[in-house]
């Protein structure tokens, strides 16, 4: 069944963008992953111009995140304070990153970049996601730690204007999670991932919250940097296509509660591995782009 | 004087028919073409009549070439080299007027009905389009970014030849069939017929038609330009209602 895409400008297969949609859906209810990190490469590999794959797959981390924050909210597992104030670093992040984005446009190098970041970003999450869970299965042990591991990172402890974020059981700068947001915040422009693979574990190691509500804080953080950041692309590139948003959401929604069923049967240790393998194939996938010839040599820009 | 021009010419017309070169009467299946949600690409039927003088059909009938051109769009193509062993984009070349679209059919293959001059002058084959190039760029530069183009553009099925896509019946009707494809830009394309004898154009005739968006598919498009912040709330709208009504769905059935 194919349907025109009025922004993307060409027809595509709607069925197979569905099923697309509900696979990334039924990885991210089981990983609690928004599902961008997988949604914008398969786009692009499928023909649909980057800067509307971007964009698009920006509107489906929202519609992924929804029920999760949702969930996460009646469980009181949300520090409110703490992801207001990432949500502000966030938006800040997402303008930079809007700015970024119209100059490397400009300069021609978006998709270098939007592939470097992606090789690394991933490779090294994926590296070391696959580490954590080969200790937990048991495959290595880890070299013993001679002293134990400060709760708070130095860095951050050193920051000045302390805050009390009671639910996280931190009192830290407000300083330290604002420059997150507005990491993850640029991320979400340039690579169309929603961030979670990377705040997860960042407000985890380096600002030292409470596990409870990391993930439920991370997912209403996504879910309003993404939000703002398909209003950003809707005002700035145009690149919104809302059939295609459309498609990948009614399979990404559907998907996701599937994946979030599935979750309860299986082992979490095999689901971290299983997930750090995806992460290190589309990272591969991406540096073979990278350095293997090129289909095409020539690529066509319109003015 | 002038006024009495046409009746003159009127009156003369019998006499100088049996001199006069011959006449082309070309039409188009669609004059519009619409692009709905189903669009996949549009088979166009460019046909006509070929009206010699006097209404005798020549022992050796003339040939037909049918040029379909899309809107003119200014690009940049970037060329990729490999770089610290990446390939990026390391050049560009600018194309002030690279055709969107371009396909020629003909009864013949070009080269046997013209020389490469008058096929220059009337942008007949790929060869001989008229992108020019900017920057006053080094000649094998230029060269080395159009033959990239016109490859890049023939296998994404925008630029097309066909040597044998025109047929002539009887020496006076004409038929071509030209195909679109569902990623051309909308605009004003114009079909253009060249009636071609012995080296020579005798005729030449153009037909427009208008290939535009329609319906929810054209709604979309205005909207996504014109209306951009209620476009862009629309879209984060909803993906929070399917989020959300997904969540309530499933949360009830379970």
């Amino acid at each position: 069944m194919d349907i025109y895409l009025p922004i993307a400008g060409m027809s595509v297969n709607a069925l197979f963008i569905v099923a697309l949609g509900g696979l990334v859906g039924v990885l991210s209810g089981l990983f609690g992953v928004g599902g961008g990190f997988l949604t914008t490469p398969l786009l692009i590999f499928y023909g649909i111009p980057p800067t509307v794959a971007v964009a698009s797959a920006t509107t489906q981390i929202t519609g992924a995140s929804v029920s999760g924050a949702l969930a996460h909210m009646r469980r009181g597992g949300v520090d409110l304070r703490m992801g207001l104030v990432m949500i502000v670093g966030g938006l800040f992040g997402s303008l930079a990153g809007a700015g970024i984005f119209r100059l490397l446009q400009a300069s021609g190098q978006i998709d270098t970049v939007i592939g470097i970041l992606y090789v690394l970003l991933l490779g090294s999450i994926g590296v070391l996601m696959l580490r954590d869970a080969a200790v937990a299965l048991g495959w290595i042990t880890p070299a013993e730690r001679t002293e134990p591991k400060p709760r708070h990172n130095r860095w951050v402890a050193g920051l000045p204007l302390r805050w009390r974020f009671y639910q996280s059981g931190l009192y830290i700068s407000p300083i330290a999670p604002v420059l997150l947001g507005f990491a993850a915040g640029i991320l979400t422009v340039l690579l169309g991932i929603g961030g979670g693979f990377i705040l997860v574990p960042a407000m985890i190691y380096l600002l030292g919250m409470a596990a409870r509500v990391v993930v439920g804080t991370s997912l209403v953080m996504i879910l309003a940097v993404s939000a703002a950041t398909t209003m950003i692309h809707a005002l700035t590139t145009q690149s919104v296509d809302i059939v295609l948003a459309g498609l990948l959401l009614v399979g990404g929604v559907i998907g996701a509660q599937y994946g979030a069923m599935l979750t309860t049967r299986l082992k979490p240790d095999l689901l971290r591995l299983a997930l750090a393998l995806i992460i290190i194939s589309v990272a591969l996938r991406m540096a073979l782009g990278l350095t293997y010839r090129p289909d095409e040599i020539f690529s066509i820009e319109y003015l | 004087m002038r006024r009495f021009a046409p009746i003159a010419l009127a009156v003369a017309a019998p006499f100088l028919l049996g001199q006069a070169a011959p006449k082309l009467v070309p039409d188009v299946s669609n004059r519009a073409v619409e692009i709905r949600y189903s669009f996949t690409g549009a088979d166009l039927l460019l046909f006509g009549a070929i009206l010699y003088p006097g209404g005798r059909t020549p022992n050796r009938p003339a040939d037909v070439a049918v040029v379909l051109r899309g809107p003119v769009q200014p690009i940049v193509l970037r060329e990729k080299q490999k770089i610290a062993g990446i390939w990026m984009n390391a050049d560009s070349n600018r194309f002030r007027s690279a055709p969107s679209f371009y396909s020629v059919a003909s009864s013949r293959p070009l080269p046997d009905l013209i020389d490469e001059r008058t096929a220059a002058v009337y942008e007949l084959g790929l060869e001989n389009l008229q992108l020019s190039p900017g920057g006053g760029a080094q000649p094998d530069k230029a060269r080395r970014f159009e033959a990239g183009l016109l490859d890049l553009k023939r296998r994404a099925g925008l630029y097309s030849e066909n040597p044998s896509g025109v047929e002539i019946s009887e020496g006076v009707l004409y038929r071509a069939r030209i195909f679109i494809p569902s990623q051309v830009p909308v605009g004003t394309y114009t079909a253009e017929t060249f009636l071609i004898d012995r080296g020579k154009v005798l005729a030449v005739a153009t037909k427009e038609i208008e290939v535009s968006q329609a319906g929810v598919e054209r709604s979309i498009g205005i909207a996504a330009r014109r209306y951009s912040l209620l476009y862009g709330l629309a879209a984060v709208l909803l993906s929070l209602g399917l989020g959300w009504g997904a969540a309530a769905l499933f949360r009830r059935r379970l």
